[in-house]
Order: C-alpha cells, then sequence, then structure tokens
C-alpha cells in the first residue's frame, strides 16, 4: 500500500451514516467500521435505522437501511444529530438522508446505482448530479459496482457475488478517508468466512481494492483523524441496549441466586432480549416464548411463586395486554421484572421508532390502585445496570418493577466498560425460612413493608397467594371493608418505601440557578450535550436526569425548588412533566416536547433553553 | 399402576386426607358438583405419594378456581383464563412440582382458550382438572362454549346460536396426549382418573361433567343420572373390550371406518368382536371418535379415553439447559461479560 502524506484535520467527534437498500449489507459494513473505530480507542454509540418491512421494493425510499455511528476523542452521548459522512449506496438512499446531512458533509455515493428507473424509484424528477441540490456536499462520486467487479475479475467470481460485495469497497474507501487499517477486517473475515474460505479472499480484495481506489483518487484532500478517546481504563465491548438489558437480568440472577425465568412474546422492538437470553441456557436460563403477551407474563407469576427471578419483556401494545397480569403480582406481591421497550404509539404506531409515550402507562395502565416500581435506563450499556436494579429492587421489595427503555436504546449500541460481578450489588430476596413457626403470607418486613417469599416445595410453608384481596398478615381471602383500605395503603407505602434504598437525584451543574433542565429515560445523550454546551457558553443552565421515576428520589422536591426555572423534556406530549406537576404542584414548571419517532436534536433543545433564560 | 413421576419428590410418611385438607370454608352452593371432586382431590392426593410440599395448585376465574384456597397446597389463584400460562411457568421453574390446574369451560375454552390449546401443543407436565357444567355460574348463568346449542340461558334468552366445543375432540386437536372424562357423581372414577393423569408425563385433561344446580341443573342428566346412565354410559378400561349396557350387554365394533354398537349375543355377536380399547395407543384414530360418541345413537365414554407418551416441555427444557451446561465455555455472568470481542483500555 503507497503511503502519500496528507495533511490530518483533527476532529473531536465524526458522525458517519452508511444507507442503501435493505438488502445492501449497510448494518454489516456500519457495524464493521465501528469495531475498528472502538478498536483505535474511540468511544462511540451506533444506532441501525431499518424499515419495518424486512425487504421493501428495490431503490425505493420505503426500503432504505442504514446505520449511523458516533465516534470522538471524549466522551459519546448520543448517536449523533446530523451526518459528517454519508454512504449513500443508491439514489432512494441520497434522497432520504440527505436532510440529515451536515451543509459540507462528506458523501460518498455510487454512481453505477444511479440510471433513469431507480433515479425515478427514489422519487427524484431529474439525476441529482445534474441539478444544484448537492452543490454544499463534498462529492465522492465513485462506480462502486463497476470497480468491485472489476477487483474481481481475476478471481473467477459471478456477477451477482460480486456486486454483493460492493459494500466492502464503499468501506474500504471510507477506511482511507479515516486512516483507518484493514488488519482487523481482514481477521474479522477470517473468523466470519471460516466455512467458505472463497469469501475471505473475495472481501478482503475487494475491501482493499477500495482503500486503494480512494487513494488514487484522493478521495479526500486530507485525513480526518479521530484519535482515541481518553476513557476510564478497563476492559471495553460494545454492546446493545436489549443485549445489555439481557445481561442484566443474567448478572441479577446469578447474584441473587435465584434461577432466571422470562416468559416473553416476539414484539418489535424488544425480540433481541428474548433471542439474547434463549442463548444462555448455560447459565441456567429458562427461556419461555410464550403464545401470547398475556401467556408471557401469567407464566412469569406462575415462575416467581415458585422461586426464580421472573421476567417478561414486550414493547408498548404487549404492556397493554399485560395489564390485568401486572395487577396480579402487585395483589399477590410477588417479584417481577417487566421490560418494556417503548416505541412510537398508540396502536401498533411506530413500531421501529422510539417514544416515551409509556410512561402513564407504566405509572397508572392498571385497574385498581396498583403501585408498580418504575425505572428507566439513559443509555444502551447502562441498561445493564438498570435491568439489574430492576431485579434488585423487584425481589428486595416483593413488588413489580417495570423497566422502561426505548428502541433507540435497544437498538442503539454503546461502549460497555466490562463490571465485574464481585463489585456489584447484593441482593438479598426476603426469603422465608423452612418451617418457621411464625410465617405467614403477608406478615411484613417492617422497614421495606415486603411480605416473605415462600417457596413452593419448602417444608411448613404451604400457603395461597390470588387476585382477591387478602387480609393483612395472615393472606386469608377478605372482603372486610377496613382490611382493602389498609391493604391497599400497604401496597402504596411499599412502593415508595423503596426512596429509602435508591440514591439521591444528582444535579449535572450548580445546584441552583436560573434554569434546571429535567429529562428521564432514553433522552439523556441528547439532553446531556444540549446543558453542557450551554454550561461552557457559562450560562446558568443544570441538568436532572431522573432513572427512578416511581418512587422518585427523596431530594426531588428540594432539586426542583433550588432553580428559578424548570424545563421538562420529553419525546411524549408531557407525561413526566404531569406526574412532577401532581407531587409537587409548583408554577415554574414548563415543557419541551416532541412526538415524532425521532430524537431530540441538540440545537432544537439549545434554541428552547436560551429562549427560557431569556424571557422574563 | 403403581410407577408414578420420579421428577417428583416423594414423601416418607403416609399422608392421609387430613394433610390436605384446609381450614377455610367451603363457599360452593351446597349440591355443586364442586364438593365431591374437592372431595376425589383430598382422597387421591396421599395416594399418588408426593411429598405435601411438592403440590401445587392453580386456578383461573370462576366457581371452580376457588379450589386452591379449599386444599392445604402451595397454591395460585390467578386470572380469568390465564391458569394454563401460570402453571406452565411454575412448572418450567420448578419441575420437581406436582402442578394441577383447576378451571372451568368458561376459563379454559373461552378467554383462557388460547393457553388451553397452546400448554396442551407442549405437552407441560400438568394434571388440569377442567369442571365442566356447560354454564357460567360466577357471573349467574351464561352460555359458555360448552353449552347445548339451543338452550336458553340468561344471554340466550331464545337458545344459543353456538355449536360447543367437545372437551375431548379438542384436547385430542390440540395433539393431547391425555384425555380422560369423569362424572361429578361417581368419586371411585374420579380418583381412578385423576391418579391415571397424576401417574401421565405431560398434560392431562381430566373433564370432569359437574352440575351446577343453580344454573345449569341437571345438565348432565340425560348421561349421567342414574335412570339412564347403564345405556348412556361406557366406562373405560384400557385393554379390555368396551362394553355397557346394564349386563354388560352392549358393545362397540369397528365397522368399515365407523364405531357401531351391537349386542353381544345377537346376530353372531361374541365379547371377543368387541373393541378392545387401548389408552396408550400413540395413534389417537379410535380415541378421537370415542371421544365425539353421545347418545342418542352411541353411549358416552369416560375413564381414560388416552394417555400417549410423548417426551414432555419441562423434562426437554431440562435436557437442553443439562446439554448447555455441560459443553458451554460459558459458565457464570463473569465469564458471558468478557466473551467475544472486548479490548483493554
Amino acid at each position: 500500500m503507497t503511503k502519500k502524506k496528507r495533511p490530518v484535520i483533527e476532529r473531536e467527534e465524526v458522525v458517519v451514516k452508511f444507507v442503501g437498500d435493505s438488502g445492501d449489507g449497510m448494518q454489516l459494513t456500519g457495524s464493521m467500521f465501528s469495531d475498528v473505530a472502538a478498536i483505535v480507542g474511540n468511544d462511540l454509540a451506533t444506532f441501525p435505522d431499518f424499515p419495518a418491512e424486512i425487504r421493501a421494493p428495490q431503490n425505493t425510499v420505503a426500503g432504505v437501511s442504514g446505520f449511523q455511528v458516533h465516534m470522538g476523542s471524549s466522551k459519546i452521548y448520543t448517536t449523533g444529530d446530523l451526518v459528517d459522512v454519508l454512504v449513500a449506496m443508491n439514489p432512494a438512499s441520497l434522497r432520504s438522508n440527505l436532510k440529515w446531512a451536515k451543509k459540507g458533509a462528506t458523501i460518498l455515493t455510487d454512481t453505477d446505482a444511479y440510471d433513469d428507473k431507480t433515479i425515478e424509484k427514489a422519487g427524484y424528477k431529474q439525476n441529482p448530479f445534474t441539478d444544484s441540490s448537492l452543490d454544499s456536499f463534498n462529492m465522492v462520486k465513485a462506480p462502486i459496482t463497476t470497480l468491485t467487479k472489476a477487483s474481481l475479475k481475476d478471481l473467477g467470481v459471478d456477477s451477482k457475488t460480486a456486486e454483493r460485495s460492493k459494500n466492502m469497497f464503499a468501506l474500504g474507501m471510507l477506511f482511507y478517508i479515516f486512516n483507518r487499517d484493514l488488519k482487523s477486517s481482514f481477521k474479522y473475515f477470517e473468523q466470519k468466512f471460516k466455512k467458505k474460505p472463497e469469501l475471505i479472499e473475495i472481501n478482503k480484495i475487494v475491501l482493499q481494492a477500495g482503500y486503494n481506489y480512494a487513494d488514487t483518487i484522493e478521495a479526500l484532500e486530507s485525513v480526518i483523524q479521530v484519535s482515541a478517546a481518553n476513557m476510564e481504563k478497563g476492559r471495553y465491548r460494545n454492546i446493545t441496549g436489549n443485549v445489555a438489558t439481557a445481561w442484566g437480568l443474567l448478572a441479577a440472577a446469578e447474584k441473587s441466586g435465584r434461577p432466571l425465568f422470562l416468559g416473553s412474546y416476539p414484539i418489535t422492538p424488544a425480540t433481541e432480549i428474548l433471542m439474547e437470553l434463549s442463548k444462555h441456557k448455560s447459565l441456567g436460563a429458562k427461556v419461555f416464548q410464550a403464545e401470547d403477551e398475556i401467556a408471557g407474563i401469567c407464566s412469569a407469576i406462575g415462575a416467581s411463586f415458585a422461586g426464580s427471578l421472573a421476567c417478561t419483556t414486550t414493547s408498548g401494545p404487549g404492556l397493554s395486554l399485560k395489564s390485568e397480569a401486572i395487577g396480579l403480582a402487585v395483589i399477590t406481591e410477588l417479584p417481577l421484572v417487566i421490560v418494556n421497550v417503548q416505541r412510537g404509539g398508540p396502536s401498533t404506531g411506530l413500531p421501529t421508532k422510539s417514544e416515551q409515550s409509556d410512561l402513564y402507562q407504566a405509572l397508572f395502565g392498571r385497574n385498581g390502585e396498583c403501585p408498580v416500581i418504575v425505572i428507566a435506563a439513559s443509555s444502551s450499556e447502562n441498561c445493564f445496570y438498570y435491568a439489574y436494579m430492576a431485579a434488585k429492587l423487584s425481589m428486595e421489595h416483593m413488588t413489580p418493577t417495570i423497566l422502561l427503555t426505548d428502541g433507540y436504546l435497544g437498538f442503539g449500541s454503546a461502549l460497555f466498560r466490562i463490571p465485574k460481578m464481585a463489585d456489584m450489588p447484593a441482593i438479598n430476596p426476603p426469603l422465608a425460612e423452612a418451617n418457621d413457626p411464625d410465617y405467614k403470607p403477608y406478615k411484613r418486613d417492617p422497614e421495606t413493608l415486603a411480605r416473605q417469599w415462600a417457596i413452593p416445595g419448602t417444608e411448613g410453608l404451604r400457603h395461597r397467594v390470588g387476585g382477591l384481596e387478602k387480609e393483612n398478615v395472615t393472606g386469608v381471602v377478605s372482603t372486610d371493608p377496613m382490611n382493602h383500605q389498609v391493604m391497599t395503603t400497604m401496597r402504596a407505602q411499599k412502593v415508595e418505601k423503596v426512596a429509602d434504598y435508591i440514591p439521591d437525584q444528582a444535579i449535572d451543574g450548580s445546584p441552583e440557578g436560573d434554569l434546571l433542565v429535567v429529562s428521564w429515560g432514553g433522552t439523556y445523550g441528547a439532553v446531556h450535550s444540549a446543558v453542557s454546551e450551554m454550561q461552557k457558553e457559562g450560562k446558568s443552565v443544570s441538568h436532572a436526569h431522573f432513572h427512578y421515576i416511581m418512587p422518585l428520589p427523596k431530594n426531588t422536591e428540594k432539586v426542583l425548588k433550588s432553580f428559578k426555572k424548570i424545563v421538562v423534556c420529553e419525546l411524549n406530549s408531557g407525561q413526566f412533566v404531569n406526574y412532577l406537576r401532581m407531587k409537587f404542584p409548583m408554577p415554574n414548571i414548563s415543557q419541551f416536547n416532541k412526538v415524532q419517532g425521532l430524537p431530540f436534536m441538540i440545537n432544537e433543545l439549545t434554541d428552547k433553553f436560551n429562549q427560557l433564560l431569556e424571557e422574563k | 399402576m403403581d410407577f408414578i413421576n420420579m421428577t417428583v419428590e416423594r414423601t416418607n410418611v403416609q399422608l392421609t386426607k387430613a394433610d390436605f385438607e384446609s381450614d377455610q370454608m367451603v363457599k360452593w352452593c351446597p349440591g355443586c358438583g364442586g364438593h365431591a371432586i374437592l372431595s376425589a382431590v383430598e382422597r387421591v392426593f396421599p395416594k399418588i405419594g408426593y411429598r405435601k410440599e411438592n403440590f401445587c395448585m392453580v386456578s383461573g376465574i370462576g366457581c371452580s378456581s376457588r379450589f386452591p384456597y379449599y386444599v392445604n397446597t402451595y397454591g395460585i389463584h390467578g386470572i380469568h383464563g390465564r391458569a394454563a400460562a401460570i402453571s406452565t411457568g411454575v412448572k418450567i421453574a420448578n419441575p420437581r412440582l406436582s402442578v394441577w390446574t383447576v378451571t372451568g369451560d368458561g376459563d379454559s375454552l373461552a378467554i383462557g382458550g388460547n393457553h388451553f390449546i397452546h400448554v396442551i401443543r407442549r405437552n407441560v407436565d400438568l394434571n388440569i382438572l377442567l369442571f365442566n357444567n356447560q354454564i357460567y355460574g360466577l357471573t349467574k348463568g351464561q352460555f359458555s362454549p360448552t353449552t347445548p346449542m339451543g338452550k336458553v340461558t340468561k344471554t340466550s334468552p331464545m337458545g344459543t346460536i353456538e355449536h360447543p366445543f367437545n372437551i375431548g375432540e379438542l384436547v385430542i386437536g390440540a395433539q393431547g396426549t391425555f384425555f380422560a372424562r369423569v362424572p361429578d357423581n361417581n368419586i371411585a372414577l374420579m380418583t381412578d382418573c385423576m391418579f391415571e393423569a397424576a401417574k401421565h408425563d405431560g398434560t392431562s385433561v381430566t373433564e370432569i361433567m359437574e352440575n351446577c344446580i343453580i344454573f345449569a341443573d341437571k345438565a348432565h342428566a340425560p348421561v349421567t343420572g342414574k335412570d339412564v346412565k347403564d345405556e348412556t354410559m361406557l366406562i373405560l378400561k384400557s385393554g379390555s373390550p368396551m362394553v355397557f349396557g346394564k349386563n354388560n350387554e352392549k358393545g362397540l365394533i369397528l365397522k368399515d371406518t365407523m364405531l357401531e354398537v351391537v349386542e353381544i349375543g345377537k346376530n353372531g355377536i361374541t365379547i371377543d368382536d368387541i373393541l378392545v380399547h387401548d389408552q396408550y395407543s400413540q395413534d389417537p384414530g379410535i380415541q378421537l371418535m370415542l371421544a365425539k360418541l353421545a347418545p342418542p345413537h352411541f353411549p358416552m365414554v369416560f375413564g381414560v379415553i388416552r394417555s400417549a407418551m410423548y417426551p414432555t416441555y419441562d423434562d426437554l427444557v431440562e435436557e437442553q439447559i443439562k446439554y448447555a451446561k455441560e459443553t458451554s465455555k460459558i459458565k457464570n455472568v463473569d465469564d458471558l461479560l468478557n466473551s467475544g470481542d472486548t479490548w483493554e483500555i
């Protein structure tokens, strides 16, 4: 490989997006690119952006599949708003993604993919190369398909196989632009295609050809360099939010000594948790793919009664179906982790897009007074920790817990500093002891108000639980009015008491000031980035990001009262803000909302915050 | 008859009926068939010989589903229609429990129909006691999926216009491995069938034709009534010819592809011509025909119609876990966290 000296442009962060037809292999290309970034020490976050249909019509906007990588030499909090480098394999993907490209962005595209038919199918009136629509971008136009085929000519590869590897040509070009080494990708091919050695050769040749071609044409005048991030020392891996959630549950099962049971039904975007846990039978995980959402949660309730760390995973519509059963878990006071990977609603809504619109449902969406613990993860990697905490709180407090994540966290990936199990907090479920003469099904721990978990098979603890109201302490069926009042209060107080066991709400920035920005769940990255930008400008803005929602941390009111103005930002029409207003009626809480199936953009947040600071 | 699943721990003391009697008041109506079923369960549990702590009763909603409160075992009274799903979770979580699912015709065949067919298809090792009183009792008298067509109920003042399920046909159609049918007025037969159900590895469904004295009184009387039962009931015994009648003078034969009632001693028919019942046959062909028989042209058959050997879901779960544990490099969560692509910073 010839090494010419190119000028280097050092960038703190870069967003790269790979887009093409559903079958173009954009997910693989994107993840290979991000793997290399990780190896050189960049922090990163990725997000796959694919259509709800598996194979939508070729060369149409509906069929565009994408993979976005945000990498940096400092901590990366989001998957990136606007794109610095766009790799667009056909006209449809160019047209549908141009709006995400920064002014001056580099766009690499395959000119072979542009003919009258594909241009028309993409919805263009004329070839975009011939009008001025691309003038503000740095276009790298390459006949990628032709060059890919040419590079494989000597191997006698059929044209279909050759065409299929054009994504590797584009990746090779990109590696040149970012001055990345090809070795680790070669190693990857060797592992992936162990059983098809011919594919190792093909992919290596094409990747190298792309690299060399970019070198020859000097695709960019300079190298884009993103140096290694200054990250906390430790062992790292890349992880998606859904896998992290699955692993957090496995970790909690191991720590607590309670075997893991998952009862679930496939639903986008939560299915990966079910698939991931299905792989880990060696850790004793029992995974039951049920006939429907209701059977998923009901089997989990049965498993919980039988002494398992029982979980069910779903998304919004599935949570609706599980509502009645959540009530059963609440009244039987059994531990149960319900993971809701939120998507756009109502009904089927936007299955592959993200929203935070199930908060009301998590808090209130059941018959009767039916409190549960509600917590929310805020990044793909901390899904591990919050899944673990959901399990810990649920078991220790004998109360169902809803963990809210969302499609962006679930599908997105981030670097994960691998924890040691020895460092994870202890989990001590209140197990009843065999032949305890004082055992009563609803006798409570005075501190937590949790009842004991008496596991079937244990001698001397036979008892019945069920959906009918029970007498406090004895657990006998009771319709006594005063008892129902007592039990309703107990169930609510038991959840409130969890506040004694969770950390105080942290504030990012000064603990008092002009504006407090409040957020929760998957919007952390965008809101944090917006607030830090403004803090750097010297503005009096602080940020409180909530992970614990029911109950709220004990200092919540104090935090809110220390600021002149509060704005609560959510990807819904104002569910957390109204919950806060209900708990702490204060006139100075405003809100900023978006319900488009899209994450917050940093600039729309800073615009709003600046406006609030300026208003008197 | 004596071999009982060894997965469930056995007791080393002789248990009695008293070990399973609950201190709770039984609140079924006087004359309800539930009382006899409860009595049969209390009799059969000590006979089965498992530790009393290893029994777990699970129910849904309806009159039948109050059952767990009336026996002294571990128990969950669930929500409407979901007993089969809850039971599945209990059994998968701990295969060492003997799980008994108590349900009714509304609970299992209407609102819980989906769970019912799928638990059967999976052959989870559960014992389902399905109290079939052909009516919704707890909501005071609406028709159910087993109410005979044309029956006047509170929601069918002009008679129902729905075809009822035949439970045996549904069970076998859902790949069921065990089906028995018993009347609630024959405790000995009920006890025998429950014992057979316990013995069977896999989902057993025992349909108990239960009388609801308030809303569907004598619904089963045309079949199980003392005055008619000699002619209308055929009690099966595996390995024996299928005969009925006051003096066992009638029997079933297979003519071409259909069952037919014949009289022994007439037209040259002898006992040797009578079809012999095989509850263990894997092929459900004859068993399905038997399950569907009904007066007036045939007797209805009772006892164990089918108990075929197939692997159980819970055994296969355990087998896969055992194999994975033996062969996987990932032995604990630390191994998992550090598996695949990781790097040091």
